[in-house]
């Protein structure tokens, strides 16, 4: 049996499906829509297994987002994958009014329905007294006091479940019919829909419903122009008729705690925590630690998440025998593997932290602080946090932007994110600025080189400002922007639903981005293994040749050979090919191979350049790579490579390019479309292209 | 009188609404006539505004605020 779960938001409903489901539960999507759905198994009293459907919180059935149609869309139509034997409707014991609404609505869908009542225990703290009883007599209902957060009462919960009947029993609530007789009738006959509630709010959703032909859609319309039916109109009614009745059952079946006079705790940390000074100063100080616990925590894992592979790397090359399939094996798969575990702890922290945020309701305060600067560049107050964590990685970042429920304002925050420069742009800054700026402090205090560092960073913030405010000004809304939102009550964070949050998201991340990630790195990986007939065996016969092991050491020889093996393969082609187009920003062919291979990971770069350049490095040792590439010279000139010039004309083209194959894949994955990734790689390649001319020919 | 235009520790009763859309979503939330609401404060940079009203705290941005009209108590 399928049982759905539904309620407001912050009425304790995840909870309660995860203490129903336990681990049992995975994340998949609603065919055809990005919205999550989460599903998990429940094993009933009476051993039937029971399906439980998380449905996205909503304060009614007429959706305010995308995540939000899919209740009713889920609840309307008996041919949904999804459609419930039984509704479960999660009641926040301490705002049972507005929470009885949404129970009014879906009770008259007329389907088995069964009320938990959640936060018994804030309830009769604050001193509300609820005569359950009478109150289910008076709905017709199962109604199970529960506390979800103590596991209270649950398996009561699931032998009401069991209990409930394949009819729907519960009374009804309004007068449906009296808000537009003959329409509903007429929709009701042609549509074949039984409850008559169904068939007003297919009146008012038809243009949105997925399950609803056009034919059909288009006759609702028609229906709605003959008996001049008014929707908004109709909402108001309904809404003010269904309080109505909420009143007359809650008159005389609750009586309401002491008027509360002395300030509540939530209004005293707000007056802290939302201050003007104090509110701004501890968002920033919050932001430092996620930003340092991003970097300081996960360096330990990540070293070593390296390190596992470096071993399997080399003990396949040890236990297989050599060729293509052993190659393809370390260097394509395993490789391409260790890009994308490399990323799993800075994705558990961050998450670790967004949970612990929003589970304590502070992210609501974020929101409420922040929302009239980030209006002003099209963002939107909930834009913050995935700003912050792109520092860091925006592969998550990019994931955390689903809080965002405004699609105009969540896509704004999707397409800027990856220009801030995040932890692997890092590694390509450092190697250039200690190449070029002299490490000279200034005022005898500050350090130019880390000047310079800190530039990169600024550039990339206004960059992403900019970037959205002419993304506002493109992108049209498809909805009306609303921002009444709930601040919820500070509460303590459940740690268990914080490590389910962070497990849910790795496993997406790896499991999604991951198919993408691994199939690409295989493709570089024949790339630069793979070259024109001819042009490789050249190279393999030249080092094979006496001449040439005498002259070199066995090591030098095999970074001369893989150098040069690299130059004959289509990677180096394609840098060849390139080159043309480079060069206006002062880079050779070589440069060329890495912007390539660096779209695996920016951080390939400076692997790559170590491999290109040991060509030109005629000194007996092998030096380091800074050195290898402060020695290069263009062939054709004699001039070095890494000027002043084209060094930053580099770094910025790093700081601006979308070089990153997770996030070409989670944008793929957040959005649906391929469409998002292509605009935002396009607009991110030209940036970079015009900024890195513009800055070449400045310097030059 | 709007709800915009009241200060922080300021309340008043609904009365009505001046945006039949933006009214049904205010009433889902619990905002309805004859409800009383209590500002409780503003955003540190004057917009969006926190108010209580049936039992909990609702944030909503000014504009939004100017299309309930309060009657003062």
């Amino acid at each position: 049996m399928k049982v759905a779960l539904v309620g407001n938001p912050n009425t304790g409903k995840s909870t309660l499906f995860n203490v129903l489901t336990g681990l049992n539960q995975k994340v998949g999507n609603f065919p055809g829509v990005t919205v999550d759905k989460k599903t998990g198994v429940c094993k009933l009293p009476d051993k039937r297994v029971a399906q439980i459907i998380d449905l996205p919180g909503t304060y009614s059935l007429y959706p305010k987002s995308k995540d939000e149609s899919i209740v009713f869309e889920v609840l309307a139509d008996r041919q949904n994958a999804s459609f419930p034997d039984v509704v479960v409707v999660v009641v926040d014991a301490t705002n049972l009014k507005r929470n009885l609404l949404l129970y009014t609505q879906v009770a008259d869908l007329k389907i088995p329905v069964v009320i938990a009542l959640n936060m018994m225990d804030l309830a009769s703290k604050s001193g509300i007294n609820i005569d359950i009883d009478g109150l289910s007599e008076k709905l017709g209902v199962q109604i199970i006091p529960i506390s979800a957060r103590q596991s209270f009462n649950v398996d009561k919960l699931k032998q009401a479940i069991a209990f409930t009947s394949d009819h729907p029993l519960q009374k009804d609530t309004i007068d449906v019919s009296a808000l537009a007789p003959r329409l509903i009738d007429k929709i009701k006959e042609e549509l074949f829909i039984e409850s008559p509630y169904a068939a007003l709010q297919i009146a008012h959703q038809h243009e949105d419903l997925r399950f609803l032909s056009t034919d059909k859609s288009d006759r609702v319309e028609e229906l709605e122009n003959e008996f001049s039916f008014h929707s908004d109109t109709s909402k108001a009614r309904e809404t003010i008729a269904r309080y109505n009745f909420i009143n007359e059952i809650l008159a005389d079946t609750v009586i309401a705690g002491p008027k509360q006079t002395k300030k509540t705790v939530t209004s005293r940390i707000d007056a802290v925590l939302t201050h003007k000074v104090w509110g701004f100063l501890i968002f920033f100080l919050i932001l430092f630690l996620i930003f340092q616990a991003i970097f300081a925590w996960s360096e330990v894992p990540m070293s070593l998440i390296e390190a596992a592979f470096v071993w399997l790397t080399t003990l396949v090359h040890e236990n297989l025998p050599a060729g293509v399939l052993t190659d393809l094996l370390s260097d394509g798969i395993i490789a391409g593997l260790s890009g994308v575990l490399v990323f799993i702890p800075q994705i558990a922290i961050l998450f670790a932290f967004i949970s612990v945020l929003e589970d304590t309701g502070y992210m609501a305060r974020v929101t409420f602080m922040m929302d009239k600067v980030m209006r002003k560049v099209g963002l939107n107050g909930k834009s913050v946090v995935p700003m912050i964590g792109s520092l860091a990685c925006a592969v998550p970042s990019i994931m955390s932007a689903r809080n965002i429920e405004s699609w105009k304002d969540r896509m704004i925050t999707i397409m800027v994110v990856p220009l801030i420069s995040c932890s692997a742009r890092l590694p390509v800054y450092t190697v250039l600025i200690s190449l070029v700026v002299p490490d000279k402090m200034i005022a005898g205090f500050l350090n130019m080189q880390g000047i310079v560092l800190m530039g990169m960073y600024l550039i990339s913030v206004v960059a992403a400002i900019l970037a959205a405010l002419a993304f506002k000004y493109i992108l049209k809304a498809k909805e009306r922007g609303y921002f009444i939102m709930e601040l919820p009550v500070y509460r303590m964070p459940r740690w268990d639903n914080v490590l389910l949050t962070m497990f849910e998201k790795v496993k997406t991340f790896v499991f999604e981005a991951g198919k993408v990630i691994i199939a690409i790195s295989i493709v570089l990986w024949a790339l630069s293994n793979y070259g024109p007939p001819g042009k490789r065996a050249e190279v393999e016969h030249k080092y094979e040749s006496p001449q040439i092991i005498s002259e070199y050491s066995s090591e030098e020889l095999e970074l001369h050979k893989s150098s040069e093996l690299l130059e004959s393969s289509y990677a180096g082609v394609v840098g060849k090919f390139i080159e043309p187009a480079i060069i206006p920003l002062g880079y050779d062919w070589k440069i060329g191979i890495a912007l390539i291979t660096s779209f695996a990971a920016r951080e390939v770069f400076v692997g790559t350049m170590a491999t290109i350049y040991s060509v030109s490095d005629d000194e007996a040792h092998i030096s380091s790579v800074t050195e290898k590439m402060r020695n290069a010279k263009n062939a054709d000139t004699g001039l070095p490579v890494f000027t002043l010039a084209s060094s930053f004309s580099l770094m910025i083209f790093y700081a601006f390019a979308m070089q990153c194959i997770s996030t070409i894949a989670i944008v793929y994955r957040e959005t649906k479309s391929w469409k998002w990734p292509f605009i935002q790689f396009t607009y991110m390649t030209l940036l970079a292209y015009i900024s890195s001319l513009v800055v070449y020919n400045v310097l030059k | 009188m709007k709800l915009s235009q009241l200060l922080p520790g300021q309340s008043g009763v609904v009365k009505e609404f001046t945006d039949l859309e933006m009214s049904v979503k205010l009433m889902e939330m619990g905002c309805l006539p004859g409800e009383l609401i209590l500002v409780d404060r503003f955003a540190p940079l004057g917009d969006p505004i926190a108010i209580t009203v049936s039992g909990y705290q609702l944030s909503l941005r000014m504009q939004e605020a100017s299309t309930i009209i309060l009657d003062q108590i």
